[in-house]
C-alpha cells in the first residue's frame, strides 16, 4: 500500500472538466513532480490533495486514513499537508517571523527558538525575521513560504510552482536545495510544474499531465527515453520521429539502421530519438565516398547560443527516401557544443548512439 | 518634467525653463488654495485668541459642554462598532458566501446612501412618534451612515488574495480562525477608513439628531447660533468640535498603521471560491433582508405613505420648481468651483509629489475634516465682522461649498490623473505641442470623466447639505433641503415628503455609480 493514493478522482467546474478521473500511487519519503501544460488540471489536483476543494467522485488516502471520498471531504485544516504556493502566499499583515510561526501555537513552549531554527534550515539569515514580507526578494519569499510549512512537520508537502517567479540561475539552486532539505527531513513531496526539465530533475516519480488525465506516470528516465506517445515525447524535450520498419531489434529508417529497444517485429512503427543521440563529425564530400552504410548530411542552419548550437542538418545519403516521402527531405534539429559550431553548408557525418524508442 | 530636460538637453533650454515656471505657477495656486482652506482652522484659534483665555475656560469648562462631549462620545463609541460588525457581515454574505441573490443584496447595501441622513430620521420619527435618545441615535445612524464601510469592506474582500486563506487552512486553522487571523486583519485599512468617515459625519450631522431630539455638539452649536448669533458661546463649542475631529483624524492614523496590505507577489489571483451556506441560508438572508427593510422599507414607506395621505396638494409645482433651480444652480455652480479649486493640488500630487505636496494634502485632509457647521460660523463670524457686504451672499456660500467640499472633488480629480500617464503628456510635449497644449490634448481630455464624477459628488453632497446652506445663504434662498427642513420642523410630514423624494431621486444615480465604481475597482 502506498503513502498517498488516488483512485479515480475527477472534478468539474461546471461545464468543464479538470480532473476526468485520475489514479496516483506515492511512495513515502519519495518526490513526484506533476507536470503539463496550463489547464491541464495540475494545480486543481494540487488542490484536491490539500483539501481546498473536494472532488466529485473518487477517492484519496493518505497514509491509509481516507480524506476525501466522493464529496466527503477532510477539510484542508484536518489534513496536515504542508502547501507552498506559487509566490509563496506570506501574510502581508504579518513579520517574517509570525508567517513562519503561524501555524505553531502561540503557547507552543519554545517558539522563538523554533522559528529561528526553522529560517536557519531553509537557510534565511536570522535578521530577515523582523522584516515583512514585501521587502524580501522572491528568493526569500519562497524559502519563507517552505519554513512556514515545514513548521508542522507535515507528513507531505505540496509544491505548486513554487519556483516559476524565480530567475534561471535562482530556479535552479532553489530547485536543488529544497529537493535535499524534504529529503532530509523524510517529508513526501508533490511538485506541480509546466517546467519538463525541473520535473525531471526534482522527482522520482514524474507524472504528465494533460486535459484532466495522466498520460504516463513513470520514473524520469522512462518518461524521457521511453515515453508512451508523440506528446509525452515532445512536452519532455525535442524529439526526432520517424516511421521505420522492425526487425530482429533494428529499426530501418531514413536515419540508416538503428537497435531499438524492444525486441518485437513489426512492419511499420515510429520510432523516436532524442537529438542528443545524435552526434556530429565534420567531414567533408570527398569523405562521402565509398562508406554506403553511413550517414551524411549537409548543415543548413546554425544557430550559436553560447553553450549549445541548434543545427539544422539535411540527409544527403538517406537509405530510405521513398517510403519518408511525405515529410520529404525535412532537415533534423540537433543540438552540439558552441564551442565546435559548424558553418552552413559543412557536411557531417551522423552517428546514433544507443537505442531508439518504439511507440506502442 | 525632468525628462523633458533630460530629451533636450541644450537645443532647447528655453522650453525647459518655460515648463518650469508653468508649474511653479500650479505650486503656487495649490499653496494658495490650501491656505484658503485652513482659514476656519485659522479662525478657531483666532477666536480662541481674542476671546482671552479665561473665557475660553469658562466657555469649555462647563457642565452643558461635558453633557454634549458624553453624548457625542458614546453616539461615536456606541455606533461605530455596530456599523463595522453589520458591514463585516454583509459584505461576507455578498461577496463571499453562496448567498442567493447576492449581487441584489450587494446593492441594497449601499443604497441607502442615495437618502440623505435627515430624511431616515424623519422617517423613523413619522414611523415610531416617540423615538429619541441615545439609542435612537445610535439606531437611525447605524443605518444611514453603515453603506461607508460597507462599501471599502465589501472591496477590500473582494480583492483579498484567497491563496493566503488556502494557506492558513494549509497550516492548520479551521475557518473561524482564518478569518479571525488573515481575513480580518487584511480588512483593516478598510474598516479604518469607513469607520473615520461614519464617525465624521456622526459629529457633524445636524437634522438627524434633530428630528430624534438628541444633543450633540453641532445640534447645540446651531441652537446657540441661532439664539445668540455668533456669540463666543457658540464659536467655543465649535472649537471643541473640531477638536473631536482632528482626535478622530488621530486616532485613524495610529491605527492604521503604516502596515500594507497589498498582495505580494505577481500574477492574477485566482477567484474566490464563495463559502456554502447550505441549512445556514435562510437564517443568513434574515440579515441583508431586515437591513434593507430597515434602511430602505422604512423611508420609503413613510414617504409614500405622507405622499399618499398629502395626495395632490402637496406638490407645489412653483415652490417645488423654484426650489429645486436654486438648488440645482447652487449644486452645479459650487462643483464647478470645488473641482478647479482642486485641480492644482490634483495636478501636483500625482506629477510632482513632494514634501511641499504632502504638507498641502496634509491640510486638505485636516480640512475635509471640519463638519459644515464649523466651516459655516468661521464664514459668519468673518464676512461679519471683516467684509459685511459679503454677509449671506451668493459668493459666500459657494465659497464655503469649495471648502467643505473640496476635498472630495480632489479625490476623483487625483484618482482620474493618475490613470492619464504621464508619457502621454510627454509624448504630445515630443510631437510639438506647448505644455498647456500638451497637457489639454491628453491628461486632462484623459482625466475629464473622473472630474465629471467627482463634480457630481460634490453637488450630491451640495444638494444634501442643510446646516451650512441655512447659515450662510442669502435671504430668500430655499433649496430643497431648507424647504424639506422648513415643513418637517413644522410637523407638516406631507407637504415635506415631495422634496424628500427629490432628493433621493436625485442621489440614486450617482449611488448606483459609487456601487459600480466599486465593483470595478476590485475588476468585476
Amino acid at each position: 500500500m502506498s503513502f498517498l493514493e488516488l483512485s479515480d478522482v475527477a472534478k468539474n467546474y461546471g461545464p468543464v472538466t479538470a480532473l476526468a478521473g485520475v489514479d496516483l500511487r506515492v511512495e513515502s519519503g519519495s518526490r513526484t513532480a506533476i507536470v503539463g501544460p496550463s489547464g491541464c488540471g495540475k494545480t486543481t489536483l494540487l488542490r484536491l490533495i490539500a483539501g481546498f476543494e473536494a472532488p466529485d467522485r473518487g477517492r484519496i488516502a493518505l497514509d491509509g486514513k481516507v480524506l476525501a471520498n466522493g464529496g466527503a471531504a477532510v477539510p484542508a485544516h484536518r489534513r496536515g499537508i504542508g502547501v507552498v504556493a506559487q509566490d509563496g502566499a506570506l501574510f502581508p499583515h504579518l513579520s517574517i517571523a509570525d508567517n513562519i510561526g503561524f501555524g505553531i501555537a502561540r503557547n507552543a513552549d519554545k517558539r522563538a527558538d523554533h522559528i529561528v531554527e526553522l529560517a536557519y534550515i531553509v537557510g534565511l539569515d536570522k535578521a530577515v525575521l523582523k522584516r515583512r514580507p514585501h521587502e524580501l526578494s522572491g528568493g526569500q519569499q519562497q524559502r519563507v513560504a517552505l519554513a512556514r510549512a515545514m513548521a508542522m512537520k507535515p507528513r507531505l508537502m505540496l509544491l505548486d510552482e513554487p519556483f516559476s517567479a524565480l530567475d534561471t540561475g535562482l530556479r535552479a539552486s532553489m530547485r536543488k536545495a529544497v529537493a535535499e532539505l524534504l529529503e532530509e527531513a523524510g517529508i513526501t513531496t508533490i511538485l506541480v510544474t509546466h517546467d519538463q526539465a525541473e520535473a525531471l530533475s526534482f522527482a522520482n516519480q514524474v507524472a504528465v499531465m494533460r486535459d484532466g488525465l495522466f498520460s504516463q506516470v513513470g520514473t524520469p528516465r522512462e518518461l524521457y527515453f521511453q515515453p508512451r506517445d508523440r506528446m509525452v515525447a515532445e512536452f519532455l524535450g525535442d524529439a526526432i520521429i520517424v516511421p521505420a520498419r522492425i526487425a530482429d531489434g533494428f529499426a530501418v529508417s531514413r536515419l540508416g539502421r538503428i537497435a531499438v529497444d524492444t525486441k518485437e517485429r513489426r512492419d511499420v512503427a515510429r520510432i523516436m530519438l532524442r537529438p542528443e543521440q545524435i552526434l556530429l563529425k565534420r567531414t567533408s564530400r570527398e569523405g562521402m565516398s565509398g562508406t554506403p552504410d553511413m550517414l551524411f548530411g549537409e548543415v543548413t542552419d546554425c544557430e550559436f547560443a553560447g553553450a549549445v548550437c541548434t543545427v539544422a542538418v539535411r540527409l544527403l545519403n538517406s537509405p530510405d527516401p521513398p517510403d519518408a516521402a511525405a515529410i520529404g527531405n525535412t532537415p533534423l534539429t540537433l543540438r552540439r557544443t558552441g564551442m565546435d559550431a559548424p558553418e552552413v553548408g559543412e557536411i557531417v557525418r551522423l552517428t546514433v548512439t544507443g537505442k531508439a524508442h518504439v511507440f506502442a | 518634467m525632468a525628462s523633458a530636460i533630460h530629451l533636450t538637453p541644450s537645443t532647447l533650454p528655453a522650453a525647459g525653463m518655460k515648463k518650469r515656471r508653468a508649474m511653479s505657477w500650479i505650486t503656487l495656486a495649490a499653496a494658495l488654495i490650501s491656505l484658503i482652506a485652513l482659514l476656519p482652522l485659522a479662525f478657531i484659534v483666532w477666536i480662541a485668541v481674542q476671546t482671552g483665555w479665561d473665557t475660553v475656560v469658562a466657555l469649555v469648562f462647563r457642565p452643558r459642554v461635558g453633557e454634549l462631549l458624553v453624548n457625542t462620545v458614546l453616539l461615536v463609541i456606541i455606533t461605530v462598532p455596530i456599523a463595522i460588525t453589520l458591514s463585516v457581515a454583509l459584505a461576507w454574505l455578498t461577496e463571499r458566501s453562496d448567498l442567493p441573490g447576492n449581487r441584489l443584496w450587494s446593492w441594497l447595501s449601499v443604497a441607502p446612501l442615495a437618502i440623505p441622513a435627515f430624511v431616515h430620521s424623519y422617517a423613523w420619527i413619522s414611523f415610531v412618534p416617540g423615538l429619541h435618545g441615545l439609542w435612537a441615535g445610535v439606531l437611525v445612524s447605524v443605518i444611514a451612515y453603515f453603506p461607508f464601510l460597507y462599501l471599502p469592506i465589501s472591496a477590500a474582500l473582494r480583492r483579498l488574495d484567497p491563496a493566503l486563506e488556502d494557506a492558513a487552512a494549509a497550516l492548520g486553522l479551521g475557518p473561524w480562525r482564518v478569518f479571525a487571523r488573515v481575513v480580518l486583519p487584511q480588512l483593516r485599512l478598510a474598516i479604518c477608513g469607513g469607520s473615520l468617515l461614519v464617525g465624521l459625519h456622526l459629529l457633524a450631522e445636524y437634522g438627524l439628531y434633530v428630528f430624534i431630539r438628541f444633543d450633540t455638539f453641532t445640534t447645540a452649536i446651531v441652537d446657540q447660533f441661532q439664539s445668540t448669533f455668533n456669540g463666543p458661546a457658540a464659536n467655543m463649542l465649535g472649537a471643541v468640535l473640531v477638536v473631536c475631529c482632528l482626535f478622530l483624524l488621530a486616532l485613524e492614523v495610529t491605527i492604521r498603521g503604516e502596515e500594507r496590505y497589498a498582495r505580494v507577489g505577481s500574477g492574477a489571483a485566482r477567484k474566490q471560491q464563495r463559502a456554502r451556506l447550505g441549512r445556514a441560508t435562510p437564517a443568513c438572508l434574515f440579515l441583508p433582508a431586515a437591513v434593507a427593510l430597515l434602511s430602505l422599507g422604512v423611508p420609503f414607506v413613510t414617504v409614500g405613505r405622507w405622499l399618499l395621505a398629502g395626495g395632490a396638494d402637496v406638490w407645489r409645482w412653483d415652490e417645488i420648481s423654484l426650489a429645486l433651480g436654486q438648488t440645482l444652480f447652487l449644486a452645479i455652480v459650487g462643483a464647478v468651483l470645488a473641482t478647479v479649486a482642486a485641480m492644482p493640488m490634483a495636478w501636483i500630487s500625482i506629477r510632482a509629489p513632494g514634501r511641499l505636496q504632502r504638507l498641502l494634502e496634509g491640510c486638505n485632509y485636516i480640512v475635509g475634516a471640519l463638519p459644515g457647521v464649523v466651516i459655516a460660523l468661521a464664514l459668519v463670524t468673518i464676512t461679519v465682522r471683516v467684509a459685511l457686504p459679503l454677509y449671506q451672499t451668493l459668493f459666500t456660500i459657494l465659497f464655503g461649498y469649495a471648502l467643505m467640499f473640496l476635498p472630495r472633488a480632489l479625490i476623483s480629480l487625483r484618482a482620474s490623473i493618475a490613470q492619464a500617464p504621464v508619457e502621454l503628456e510627454r509624448a504630445a510635449s515630443s510631437l510639438g505641442r506647448p505644455p498647456v497644449k500638451a497637457l489639454w490634448a491628453t491628461t486632462i481630455r484623459l482625466s475629464a470623466p473622473g472630474a465629471a464624477a467627482g463634480m457630481a459628488m460634490v453637488a450630491l453632497g451640495i444638494t444634501n447639505e442643510l446646516t451650512a446652506t441655512q447659515m450662510l445663504a442669502p435671504n430668500g434662498t430655499r433649496t430643497l433641503a431648507m424647504a424639506f427642513w422648513s415643513y418637517s420642523g413644522e410637523i407638516d410630514y406631507a407637504s415635506a415628503a415631495p422634496y424628500a423624494l427629490i432628493m433621493v431621486a436625485m442621489s440614486l444615480p450617482m449611488t448606483w455609480w459609487l456601487y459600480v465604481q466599486s465593483k470595478r475597482m476590485a475588476g468585476r
